[in-house]
């Protein structure tokens, strides 16, 4: 091959990097090794994790360990879904495109939203994109209104991001575990470009969007709301309330929890702001047969297009993760989606009242929930979870790492995974924790 | 199906639908279609949407029994849904079937020759898939007490100094969950740099050979781009680089070897100026494929380094992602990381290391997302870095810029004539080939070369980009093909021109052979239809 090329070394193909470029040693880092030692050392590194197989974990607080069936195993590693680029050649890449359409039919009825695109990265990213649409969309406006009930880890990547937007974020507080109307109330001018919800929010508090999005709306203001799509079985969607933007996180739509990743974001959206959407987005047309198919649409809004002026940079995103939700959306169907919704509902109270009976717990907010929820300990919250694990316990998520507020909180979430006899021995186990703990 | 099928004229051409697809029969050419296809029920069924196969009552899933005493009122009818989301109404057997004929009509790379350029299609190892599926990794919660995560985070330790030592720069945070993700870190980690020190800069230089998610990324950050030129030899125009890097620039955001494949033999002195200017040096490591063991972006002057997992380290795509963007950044660039960051912490009590998140950054610029970032990615990109090694990796892009160079004089050889290479140079681990002669000569343009190869069963290079160069295509085929694959694309391509020269219309109303033909674009533009009505 050299000799067709007309080098006589390897080292001459890199005669373009100057000399004292070249690493002239080899990387620092061990030989290769067989296949078999190399799932040796990462199942022995894999062993080391206590994972959802190895406690009864009510660890949720944004990713949750939902069953994931087994043909959503077997269709996303078929090599057709798992090895492809992106489909910039949409004839032969009709089945991606046709799974990015369905996918965006599924988020659009979820949401009760007219538009979606095919995914982005992940839940807190999503809200930060939104964010930058509403920038697009009101570039006079300065102000980003943030409930705290939106997850700690959201509000930190719109912080994050938005600092090149000229934009301020000024947090509004919560009473009684949801946001605090009057706060918002007081807060609107017409300089806030957005305002941001979770619905439930970080406390599992179903928030009265009924109330909260109108003033929003008067205000004109921009409404970005990020939800649990689970949850949106049973609640009524986004979209009824007039939100302008709906984003999440998919994971519990099918998704491993991977330790956080990939999942997938989700990012719908009112018609009016189809051409600020971010992403890439399928939509149907026809051959020059006059046979239906699909392709990437919109594409003036992209990076590779419009280069500076694109409405966001993205561009690879989480096709395959989409994939599994679209998939995991259709195995619970029309019913299965309320009904596991119910199940969730149903449960999580149960396990709010077990608690509540506990000495030395108290629930934290009195609002509705639908899959998890917050109490407060007459404890050293860090060590009450680790009496739990010790008796292979993983009750939830210490609120104090991010409220101050909160130091005693723990937030709590159910699963189907999670039974009666699981949340029985929550209780009977937090029970002794804190009984056995000095208070914080 | 192999590029075999495809090489024969249309007229005799058989089915090169996706994996031998049975649903196209061929049925008479006629003079204005050299292959007529008739569509049979079963592929007519392929294009319905799950929604359409949807029978009321059908179901999958089985609801866990309700084993806690059904409560009602728990949620006020207010915030109740009155209607159930439309979602398919659909048994398992025919979910199944539903999506893995969807795949069918997909082209893959574990199927064929896909070489996109700059995007790195390379062999994805099956192990990865084995190991990221381990439940220790798959089933283990973000959240949990790092005590309780030590493999993983010692996981995130070891592929962060691997990929230190892969770029040249002593520190990495794997957060960034793509490529422009890890862009925006980036240029955030550069604003966070310039203002610590007091200073306000504007502008960040992108070259006009730049992937499109820099400028994007640029104005996303807040910053104003402004284009630097090229040279006649495919590098930075280093005058129009020095009159443009003022002290109101904040960063050059560069590749290299950049778009047009070509590694820029002026980059020490490139870094000089923008050094000199205090400005940051930033090393979109899309192409990073083309120099590992050989040379390092952080010896080169680079001062922030991102990584794409899905390229360079065989996470597969997915049609469309997941990746990962990691960032390697020099010393000065270190205490504005995303936070939190993975640590070793030595205990000194004579226990072993331990593995912990680091939240306590207080110049951080904060977090990009959510958790810890793509883990699953880690997991297999690591796998990749075990397996290959110091060596292997090295080995990995020799292979690579060999692959280039000889798919490069092999297509001079059979298309060089009117598909001659945009700068004649040994090329690295991809190469530019202007189409210009090509649509002068034979009417045909790199568009209709691209749908042509689809029916010899190949995936297309990169068209149309970079915009430089006129009828743009960018070719690469990494380190995982063999010779003989390169040699039959060769031919392929060699084939495609000579039936242009007789005559150009099969190429301008190629494809015929795949599940649809050439699809209306604009006018799905203009009217979109984005969901199925339901």
């Amino acid at each position: 091959m050299l000799a067709a090329v007309g080098a006589a070394s390897i080292d001459e193909l890199f005669a373009d990097v100057p000399e004292r470029l070249r690493l002239g040693r080899p990387l620092d880092l061990p030989a290769g090794k067989p296949e078999q030692e190399v799932y040796g050392y990462l199942r022995g590194l894999a062993a080391m994790n206590v994972s959802t197989e190895d406690e009864v974990s009510f660890l949720g607080a944004g990713m949750y360990d939902h069953y994931v069936p087994s043909l959503i195993d077997s269709i996303i590693t078929r090599s057709e879904f798992l090895t492809p680029y992106t489909p910039y050649q949409p004839e032969i890449s009709q089945g991606g495109l046709q799974v990015m359409f369905e996918y965006q039919t599924a988020i659009s009825e979820l949401t009760g939203l007219p538009v979606s695109n095919a995914s982005v990265y992940e839940g807190p990213s999503a809200l930060a994109a939104a964010g930058y649409l509403a920038t697009l969309h009101h570039p006079a406006r300065t102000r980003f209104l943030v409930s705290r009930g939106v997850h700690p880890h959201s509000r930190e990547t719109l912080a994050t991001t938005s600092v090149g937007w000229g934009t301020t974020i000024e947090e509004i507080g919560l009473s009684d575990g949801a946001t605090d109307a009057g706060a918002l109330d007081a807060a609107l001018s017409d300089e806030v470009s957005a305002v941001f919800l979770q619905y439930p929010n970080f406390l599992g508090a179903v928030e009265d969007l009924e109330a909260l999005v109108p003033a929003a709306k008067a205000a004109g203001a921009l409404v970005i709301v990020q939800c649990d799509p689970l949850g949106l079985g049973i609640l009524r969607p986004p979209g009824d309330f007039g939100v302008d933007v709906a984003v999440g996180e998919g994971q519990t739509l099918g998704n491993r929890l991977d330790f956080g990743g990939p999942s997938f974001g989700f990012f719908a959206a009112q018609q009016a702001y189809l051409r600020r959407m971010p992403g890439r987005i399928a939509g149907e047309t026809t051959d020059v047969d006059g046979r239906r198919g699909f392709v990437l649409t919109l594409q003036t809004r992209e990076q590779h297009i419009r280069r500076e002026k694109a409405t966001h940079n993205i561009c690879t995103a989480q096709a395959l993760n989409a994939l599994a939700g679209v998939i995991y959306l259709s195995w619970l169907g029309r019913e299965g989606l309320v009904e596991l919704s119910e199940l969730l509902l149903q449960r999580t109270a149960y396990a709010r009242e077990a608690l509540a009976g506990v000495e030395g717990v108290e629930p934290l907010h009195s609002q509705p929930v639908v899959r998890e929820f917050a109490v407060t300990l007459d404890a050293d919250v860090e060590q009450v979870i680790e009496r739990c694990a010790a008796e292979g316990v993983n009750p939830g998520y210490p609120l104090g790492r991010d409220y101050p507020e909160l130091s005693n909180g723990l937030l709590v979430a159910l699963t189907e995974q999670r039974s009666r006899a699981d949340i029985d021995r929550l209780a009977r186990t937090l029970q002794a924790a804190v009984r056995d703990t000095v208070p914080a | 199906m192999t590029a075999e099928d495809g090489r024969t004229k249309p007229a005799a051409s058989a089915s090169t639908d996706l994996h031998a697809d049975p649903g196209v029969e061929h049925g008479e050419p006629t003079a204005d279609r050299p292959v007529r296809l008739t569509e049979t029920a079963q592929q007519r069924d392929r294009a319905r949407t799950i929604y359409e196969k949807s029978q009321p009552g059908r179901r999958a899933f089985v609801a866990p029994e309700l084993d806690v005493p059904r409560r009602d009122g728990l949620l006020p009818d207010r915030f109740r849904r009155t209607e159930p989301a439309k979602l398919p109404e659909i048994a398992e057997p025919e979910i199944v079937r539903h999506y893995n004929r969807l795949s069918k009509r997909n082209f893959d790379l574990d199927t064929g020759f896909y070489p996109l350029g700059s995007c790195t299609m390379k062999h994805n190892p099956k192990l990865h898939e084995r190991v990221a599926a381990l439940p220790g990794n798959a089933r283990l919660h973000p959240l949990q007490h790092p005590r309780r995560a030590q493999g993983a985070l010692r996981l995130m330790w070891e592929l962060q100094s691997a990929l230190g030592e892969v770029a040249g720069l002593p520190h990495v945070s794997l957060q960034p969950s793509a490529g422009s993700h890890g862009e925006l870190a980036g240029v955030l980690l550069t604003r966070a740099y310039h203002e610590d020190r007091g200073e306000r800069r504007t502008k960040v230089l992108t070259p006009d050979t730049a992937h499109g998610t820099n400028p994007a990324t640029v104005t996303m950050a807040g910053f104003e781009v402004v284009k630097v030129g090229t040279n006649d030899r495919g590098g930075v125009d280093v005058e129009d680089l020095r009159a443009k890097a003022a002290d109101d620039v904040a960063c050059l955001m560069l590749t290299n070897p950049n778009t047009l494949g070509l590694f820029d033999t002026a980059i020490e002195e490139i870094a000089h100026i923008v050094h000199d200017a205090g400005a940051t040096l930033y090393y979109d490591g899309a192409n990073l494929n083309a120099v590992m063991g050989r040379t390092r972006p952080g010896d080169m002057g680079f001062d922030i380094v991102h990584f794409n997992l899905h390229k360079t380290f065989t996470q597969p795509h997915g049609g469309g992602g997941p990746g990962a963007g990691p960032i390697a950044v020099s010393d000065r660039i270190e205490p504005y990381i995303p936070r939190p960051q993975v640590v070793r912490r030595e205990p000194g009590n004579g226990a072993g290391p331990s593995f912990d998140l680091d939240f306590d950054r207080p110049k951080s610029i904060g977090r990009l997302r959510g958790f810890q970032g793509n883990y699953g990615v880690f997991v297999r990109s690591y796998a990749y870095i075990l397996s290959l090694g110091c060596d292997g990796l090295q080995e990995a892009s020799e292979t690579a810029v060999l692959n280039a160079n000889y798919l490069m004089a092999r297509l001079a050889e059979t298309a060089g004539e009117h598909l001659p290479v945009a700068y004649d140079r040994t090329c690295m681990h991809e190469f530019v080939l202007t189409g210009g002669p090509m649509k002068k000569a034979l009417g045909i343009r790199t568009l209709d070369l691209a749908k042509r190869l689809l029916d010899f069963g190949f995936h297309p290079p990169t068209v149309y980009f970079p915009l430089l160069v006129d009828e743009a295509l960018l070719v690469e085929p990494t380190e995982t093909e063999t010779r003989e694959t390169l040699d039959a694309f060769a031919e392929a391509v060699g084939e495609i021109l000579s039936e242009a020269a007789d005559d150009p219309e099969t190429a301008r109303s190629a494809p015929y052979t795949t599940p649809v033909r050439r699809l209306d674009e604009a006018g799905a533009a203009k009217r979109p239809v984005i969901r199925q009505p339901l």
